[in-house]
């Protein structure tokens, strides 16, 4: 299947080493540009993401190009790594440009604890997190019930909400992208199906590749940054990465039904049906905005109360108090999101609707949307890796500002399928290696670890490495794991 | 014949769905989803549930009675393994489905499927079967 559907027949040009461009032909409306380097692209070349990076420039009223990160991956519509911003009167909004899992995002934690202070205490904040903290089919806390009116409430307010009902501080709120809440969100936009699947769905984890993580910090590339978001080596963080869960996918398919008929409607000609879209200055594309915003804070909600549960683990586990623990939040980015934002475009600022499909906002120094206590450094971006090896941190950029609209990686991205990886770990004891390795894992799913192992991805190193020397992100620091659950 | 098979996709799972007529590629379907989810050896035939669902078209129609199958599994836990399509025309299906609720200890869970996508959908008749190709996002 990979051999016939490759895209080696798409003309590419080097515009530098980090930086590639195919160029318009066609009904494309703009180039496509790829951050990769020329290894890289020998591996995206072997799926469809090059021809669905084409596809997206097909889009009425895109702004600038179609971008792709060098995460980039076959999704389904946008590629997985894709960015693409359009104008507020001439051009669309897509919920393929989302995707199912609506704000599935990372949050990352600080702490003041040190490696060896939990070492041999992995195995039992690995267990009580897992049972904490529900993963799973069904699997959901009984004293977290939403009625009717509490969830039209977590849809309204996101991360506030979740504070408010004493799951985390306000200060958490400083530090989550758009404070945890889209202002335009409308819960009389999402259906009863959605509604529905939410209702018993906050504050669980889901499947596939989310997780919960405690890792110490292994190297940092910038002391100054690193000061600035308060790491340094040897600290235990905790990662947090998780989405919308059943409410995001229902609105998603709610409105591409609506906007495969809207499609037809305002004529917009498309190459595949997953990128059926709507005027962002239309009734249907305002009505999507309204409901994939309650779905995006009902993630950030979810990310805030699972946030207070591991607070709760670690103090169950060290028995230690909040002061001594010390478990901060950092940031909480969005991996994808469609937004409003204002960008400079041929030097005057514009308001544009940005997609950010697996991909991260990097907004630089300076911005007024970056938190006051990392004005000087950026924005945090938060890029997990496989389970085995590594994440990293990185900031946001003025280059990536100019170039991307403020947007970067968001992983590793898969280069092995999940049935390849299921067949490749035949035989092996994943966990057991990981074990070997320092690494102790937990994980509902029967499958998930074999499809989750590390070589399934790529090294995010390379990944990270592409961005930094591209100038679209600047490394801070890297974090190795040594505990997680999965979904 | 294959009811269906697997295809490869980087991120997500493809399925290949056969069937000498529609009211078979649909029933294919329902198992071919069923199947990724759970083991079907593993579940009753104790409860069953009436499906109606309706689209523009074949493929909206394939999504949305795969949609609608995944939605009675999420909200309500339901694990299906037969499916028995009573009426289907190019915009709209009758069904009797059936299956159990997902039981802790009892029934294990393979893979947790997000949604259905409309990505390269296709519901085509060949000479003398119909052929269906849907991409699960997992």
């Amino acid at each position: 299947m990979n051999q016939k559907n490759s895209t080696h027949s798409i003309e590419i040009e080097k515009i530098d080493d980090y930086r590639w461009r195919i160029p318009k032909t066609g009904k494309m409306k703009t180039d496509g540009i790829i951050y990769a380097d020329e290894k890289m692209l020998e591996d995206i070349r072997n799926d469809q993401s090059l021809l669905q990076v084409t596809n997206v420039a097909w889009l009425p009223g895109i702004v600038g190009h179609s971008l792709a990160m060098p995460d980039i991956h076959w999704g389904y519509g946008f590629p997985i790594g894709g960015v693409a911003a359009f104008d507020l009167k001439e051009g669309v909004v897509s919920p393929g440009g989302v995707g199912y899992d609506i704000n599935c995002g990372v949050r990352l934690m600080r702490s003041g604890l040190t490696r060896s202070d939990i070492e041999d205490k992995i195995g039992a904040l690995v267990d009580t997190l897992f049972i904490n903290i529900p993963s799973g089919v069904g699997g959901h806390r009984k004293d977290l019930k939403l009625n009717r009116e509490k969830e039209k409430r977590v849809l309204l307010n996101g991360a506030e909400w979740a504070v408010n009902q004493g799951y985390g501080t306000e200060e958490d709120l400083e530090h989550i992208e758009e404070r945890g809440c889209l202002q335009n969100a409308d819960p009389s936009l999402v259906s009863e199906k959605a509604l529905r699947r939410g209702a018993a769905q906050l504050g669980t984890l889901g499947s596939g590749n989310h997780f919960v993580e405690i890792g110490f910090v292994s190297d940092i590339y910038d002391q100054e940054l690193a000061k600035a978001l308060g790491l340094e080596e040897d600290q235990v963080t905790i990662m947090v990465h998780t989405g919308s869960r059943g409410l995001g996918h229902q609105v998603c398919d709610d409105y591409i039904r609506v906007m495969l008929q809207s499609s037809a409607k305002y004529g917009i000609e498309l190459p595949d049906k997953q990128l059926c879209c709507a005027p962002v200055d239309s009734e249907e594309g305002r009505r999507y905005l309204g409901a994939m915003a309650c779905a995006a804070n009902y993630a950030f909600a979810n990310r805030q109360v699972i946030t207070h549960w591991v607070r709760e683990t670690m103090e169950q586990v060290m028995k230690i108090g909040p002061k001594d623990l010390q478990l901060d939040l950092i940031y909480d980015v969005c991996h994808n999101i469609a937004k409003i934002e204002e960008h400079v475009v041929h030097g005057k600022k514009k308001k544009l609707c940005v997609h950010r499909k697996g991909a991260t906002r990097a907004f630089p120094p300076h911005h007024p949307d970056v938190p006051g206590d990392y004005r000087l450094a950026g924005q945090p971006v938060l890029i997990p890796g496989d389970m085995g090896r590594y994440s990293y941190v990185m900031v946001g950029t003025e280059r990536a500002f100019k170039e991307t609209f403020g947007s970067t990686c968001h992983g590793a991205g898969r280069v092995m399928s999940r049935r390849k990886a299921v067949k490749a770990a035949k035989g092996r004891a994943i966990v057991r290696e990981l074990k070997d390795r320092g690494i102790t894992v937990r994980s509902a799913g029967k499958t998930t670890i074999a499809e989750e192992m590390p070589e399934a991805y790529k090294d995010v190193t390379d990944v990270v490495n592409v961005v930094h020397n591209a100038g679209i992100g600047r490394k801070v620091a890297r974090i190795r794991p040594m505990g997680l659950i999965k979904g | 014949m294959k009811k269906y098979e697997l295809i490869d996709h980087t991120a997500d799972l493809g399925l290949e769905i056969y069937g000498k007529d529609l009211k078979e590629l649909f029933e294919n379907a329902g198992e071919a989803l069923f199947e990724i989810i759970c083991d079907l050896s593993q579940v009753a035939e104790s409860m069953k549930k009436r499906v109606v669902v309706d689209g523009e078209d074949l493929e909206q129609l394939m999504v949305t009675w795969l949609g609608e199958l995944l939605y009675l599994h999420d909200v309500e836990g339901s694990l299906f393994k037969r499916f028995e399509i009573e009426e289907i025309g190019s915009k709209s299906l009758k069904a009797t489905v059936y299956g159990e609720k997902f039981k802790e200890g009892h029934h294990t869970i393979k893979t947790e499927i997000k949604a259905v996508t409309y990505h390269q959908i296709q519901v085509r008749e060949e000479e003398d079967r119909w052929t269906s190709r849907v991409i699960l996002d997992l």
